[in-house]
């Protein structure tokens, strides 16, 4: 177990470190300066903004100097937000996203995972058929079209919810739907398939022979067997779902990270960029770091060290 | 199989039960607004102080430092937190403010500005000409690396200072004593009244900007001057700005409170003025969502506005086919203007045959365009026809080049690209080809000339007609991307600022104007922009300012 923690770890490291890499060059390679605007400026005002940043300085150098930084934690600071900095940027932001994030977590997996057993319970049923046609129209409408129509229609319209920001616990009741739809009926769908197949072994056979009852079955047979998929989802989907989305963030005005990731590339904002990017990734290899432990603890083949593929 | 009935059922009665809570929760929340709509007035409910307005932001102010402010957004929030020498009325022209006097020496480049001895900083301390005199050397000081430092070039050694030529001490402003500043002019400028009311002129508190230099990003850090002091900045969420009892001319102030929601997506803007959540749309604080705009200027609830904005196409004056005027001509005039802002750009924005636009007014309080109107050509298929075929013959070609239209990549430009080369394609019978790039790579691409066409739009920092011809036409002008070049039109120019009377200098500016447009067609006007703004009922003095800046800080309501 912690060989296998260790080796992880030591590999995250190294993608991190060739992430960086990766991010420093391409950043710096797309034409477009973070210093020009749409006004000319002297030439001297641009040089000392130039030896502000340390653009004035060549690529490697540059380079050498971010890691160094970076090893003491230091992020920088924006250069479109004057003097902000890129760590405070990002912790600031990052609360609203995480707060908004671990409600639609929460509620794509338990909903997903209430559709996805109804619906193999009742496999080819009208309970399965309604759970499923739900799971496809949440898969099929994007929060683009979603989010507004709510907000409309619930907000302008009806009156319940206010349109924008995220000031009540009221307030997170429709980004979390537009968040939540489409894992829940992801979430539902790869969830029924495993347990109608599990549903089908042998073992809960016996355990129905053995005159189990249905709820029994379900909650401790089937369902921790039908779990690991949903696991390795879980992986991706919380890392994802934590660092906002811009497009639900900009249609409630939520204060959210989602927007650094588009804005700081229109801006060239290289210190946020890289800050971002970093933190990104960070989280998601560390979600799969737990995703990758959780899977242990839920399939006890794992423990003994047998490879399974995933 | 029964059992298993069963258990689902009982856990469906559950999940039903949960969500019918859920519901009427809901529902218990959107009683309060139905038992109101008995009283009068409903919609006051919300606002509990009277004097409050609300709007919205497009985006978080990246400074509220004076000399790092570049955007709309920050200097709309800045207009209320800080008070400059003057400040500009609602027609765009100066008016003192914490300057009570000014005189001019006999040439124009000496302004000797007495100050109120009356105004205070938040933290208490008096705003004296040492605190100007201060913010104007750290604007062009070198190492504040301020990209609006070239507003202070206007200052005697200015420019000097700001390349490391020459000293702090040798740039033309003085505090002469507490409340009297003496400023030297690098040439005369009569619009320098209308000048120190931009942002970049305001007054910083030394202390508090050496103390640290992050000092205008957070709320708390923040020491200013004017009508109102900013109370809270939740970044990228919300400012609420709160009346300056201690502000010199409080009396003139209405409002209590004014908060400023950030919202970036049009669609939620309106909703939130739908749901009586903000007081305003427009002018650069918010805008309507495209497809309703002119539904609404039509119900008579929203109001058209111009703006000293120039929507414009370049032309690569030095690359064949655009080398030759005739060819530019042709393609300036085989545009049906009108049409393209009827079906197009749908915001009664004004044909554009200039460079200037309506709303700038010159000295005297007289509008630009009244005195010299901009009828230098007009839209002429037949006429546009004879001069490409003849400037086509003039530079050898049997037929024209391929050509290629270049804008930054966006939905309206796109739509008023594709109308536009759809009439030369019907017009002149040409194909002109489309190419988009992304805001970053777009400037870069344009700046270093590497376009036939290419999409431009031009806005105010003063309410004057140099904005929109030395910026734009002076071969000098690092804004003169096209790269249009006539010694002639250089010479009005730069003797327009050295003129003896302002009518002089804007009359030189008006001919250079002229010469660029009715002779050498030196770009391609298309519209003049306009904003397009609601305001809820109730609320007077709160109107979009000459450049199409939200002007908020006299407003009150009713």
């Amino acid at each position: 177990m912690l060989r296998f923690i260790s080796g992880k770890f030591l590999f995250m490291l190294l993608s991190m470190f060739l992430l960086i890499t990766a991010t420093f060059f391409l950043m710096n390679a797309i034409p477009g300066s973070p210093l020009q605007g749409e006004k000319a400026t002297s030439e001297a005002v641009q040089k000392n903004l130039e030896a502000y940043y340390g653009l004035d300085k060549p690529l490697i150098v540059q380079y050498g100097k971010y890691l160094e930084n970076l090893l003491h934690g230091d992020l920088g600071i924006s250069m479109k937000m004057k003097f902000r900095s890129v760590d405070k940027m990002i912790a600031e932001s990052f609360g609203p996203s995480l707060r908004l994030g671990i409600t639609a977590l929460i509620t794509s997996v338990v909903v997903g995972c209430i559709l996805g057993i109804l619906a193999a319970m009742h496999h080819r049923k009208l309970l399965d058929n309604l759970a499923m046609t739900i799971a496809v129209i949440g898969l099929a409408i994007p929060s683009i079209v979603l989010a507004p129509t709510m907000q409309y229609f619930l907000g302008t319209k009806l009156g319940w919810f206010n349109v924008a920001g995220l000031d009540g616990p009221l307030d997170y009741v429709l980004p979390t739907i537009a968040l939540a739809s489409g894992p829940i009926a992801f979430i539902a769908r790869l969830l029924r398939s495993t347990m109608i197949e599990v549903l089908g072994s042998d073992f809960i056979k016996t355990a129905k022979s053995k005159g189990l009852s249905g709820y029994v079955i379900v909650v401790k047979h089937a369902f921790r067997n039908s779990m690991l998929p949903v696991v390795t989802y879980l992986g991706y989907l919380t890392a994802g779902i934590i660092t906002g989305s811009v497009v639900v963030e900009n249609i409630f005005a939520i204060p959210g990270i989602g927007k650094h990731f588009v804005t700081s590339i229109i801006d060239r904002d290289y210190p946020l960029i890289m800050g971002i990017t970093i933190f990104y990734a960070a989280i998601l290899m560390l979600t799969r770091f737990l995703a990758d432990v959780a899977y242990v603890l839920v399939d006890p083949r794992m423990r003994s060290g047998g490879k399974v593929g995933k | 199989m029964k059992g298993k009935f069963k258990q689902s059922a009982k856990f469906l009665s559950i999940l039903v039960i949960a969500i019918s809570m859920l519901l009427s929760a809901c529902t218990n929340n959107g009683d309060k607004p139905t038992a109101n709509e008995g009283n009068t007035n409903a919609s006051n409910e919300e606002t509990k102080a009277p004097q409050e307005f609300r709007f919205t932001l497009g985006s978080n102010p990246p400074s509220l430092d004076p000399a790092l402010m570049t955007d709309a957004q920050s200097s709309i929030v800045a207009a209320g937190l800080y008070e400059g020498l003057t400040r500009l009325n609602t027609k765009g022209e100066p008016e003192n403010a914490i300057a009570q006097d000014i005189t001019v020496s006999e040439d124009g480049k000496t302004y000797t500005i007495k100050l109120r001895n009356d105004v205070k900083w938040s933290n208490g301390d008096s705003v004296t000409a040492h605190d100007f005199e201060y913010a104007w050397k750290r604007a062009l000081n070198p190492e504040t690396a301020s990209e609006y430092a070239y507003m202070l070039y206007y200052l005697e050694n200015g420019e000097k200072y700001n390349n490391g030529e020459a000293t702090a001490d040798e740039v033309g402003v003085k505090a002469k004593d507490d409340y009297t500043l003496e400023v030297k002019l690098y040439a005369p400028a009569p619009y320098f009244t209308s000048l120190i009311a931009h942002y970049t002129y305001l007054p910083v508190h030394q202390a508090t900007v050496e103390a640290a230099p992050d000092w205008a990003s957070e709320a708390k850090s923040i020491v200013s001057n004017g009508p109102f002091i900013l109370t809270s900045w939740a970044h990228g969420d919300k400012l609420v700005l709160e009346k300056n009892p201690n502000y010199f001319n409080k009396d003139a102030i209405s409002f209590d409170k004014v908060t400023i929601s950030i919202v970036v997506d049009n669609n939620t803007v309106y909703q939130m003025f739908e749901t009586d959540k903000i007081d305003w749309i427009g002018a650069q604080a918010g805008s309507l969502p495209a497809d309703l705009t002119q539904q609404l200027i039509k119900d008579g609830k929203a109001e058209v506005t111009p703006v000293a904005s120039l929507y414009y196409y370049l032309f690569n004056n030095e690359k064949p086919p655009f080398n030759n005027v005739k060819v530019r001509k042709a393609f300036a005039m085989a545009i049906d203007r009108q049409s393209l802002v009827d079906n197009v750009a749908q915001a009664n924005q004004q044909p554009a045959y200039g460079m200037v636009p309506p709303s700038i007014s010159v000295p005297g309080g007289q509008d630009f365009r009244e005195a010299y109107p901009d009828n230098y050509f007009t839209d002429n298929v037949e006429e546009a026809k004879k001069l490409l075929a003849e400037g086509l013959a003039e530079e050898g070609l049997s037929e024209l080049p391929e050509i290629t239209l270049l804008y930054n990549t966006d939905d309206n430009h796109k739509k008023l690209a594709e109308a536009i080369v759809d009439m030369w394609r019907k017009a002149l019978g040409v194909e002109v080809k489309l190419a988009n790039q992304e805001w970053g790579t777009f400037l870069e691409t344009r700046k270093a000339g590497q376009f036939d066409i290419a999409r431009s739009g031009w806005g105010a920092d003063i309410n004057h007609p140099i904005n929109f011809t030395y910026d734009l036409i002076h071969s000098k002008s690092g804004n003169n991307d096209g790269r249009y070049n006539n010694p002639k039109v250089d010479e009005l120019l730069n003797n327009s600022l050295v003129a003896e009377t302002s009518d002089k200098s804007i009359q030189m500016m008006a001919e250079a104007e002229r010469i660029a447009i009715e002779e050498d067609m030196a770009a391609l006007p298309l519209f003049y922009y306009t904003t397009v703004t609601m305001l809820k009922d109730g609320f007077t003095g709160v109107v979009s300012d000459y450049a199409g800046h939200l002007d908020w800080v006299h407003g009150s309501k009713q």
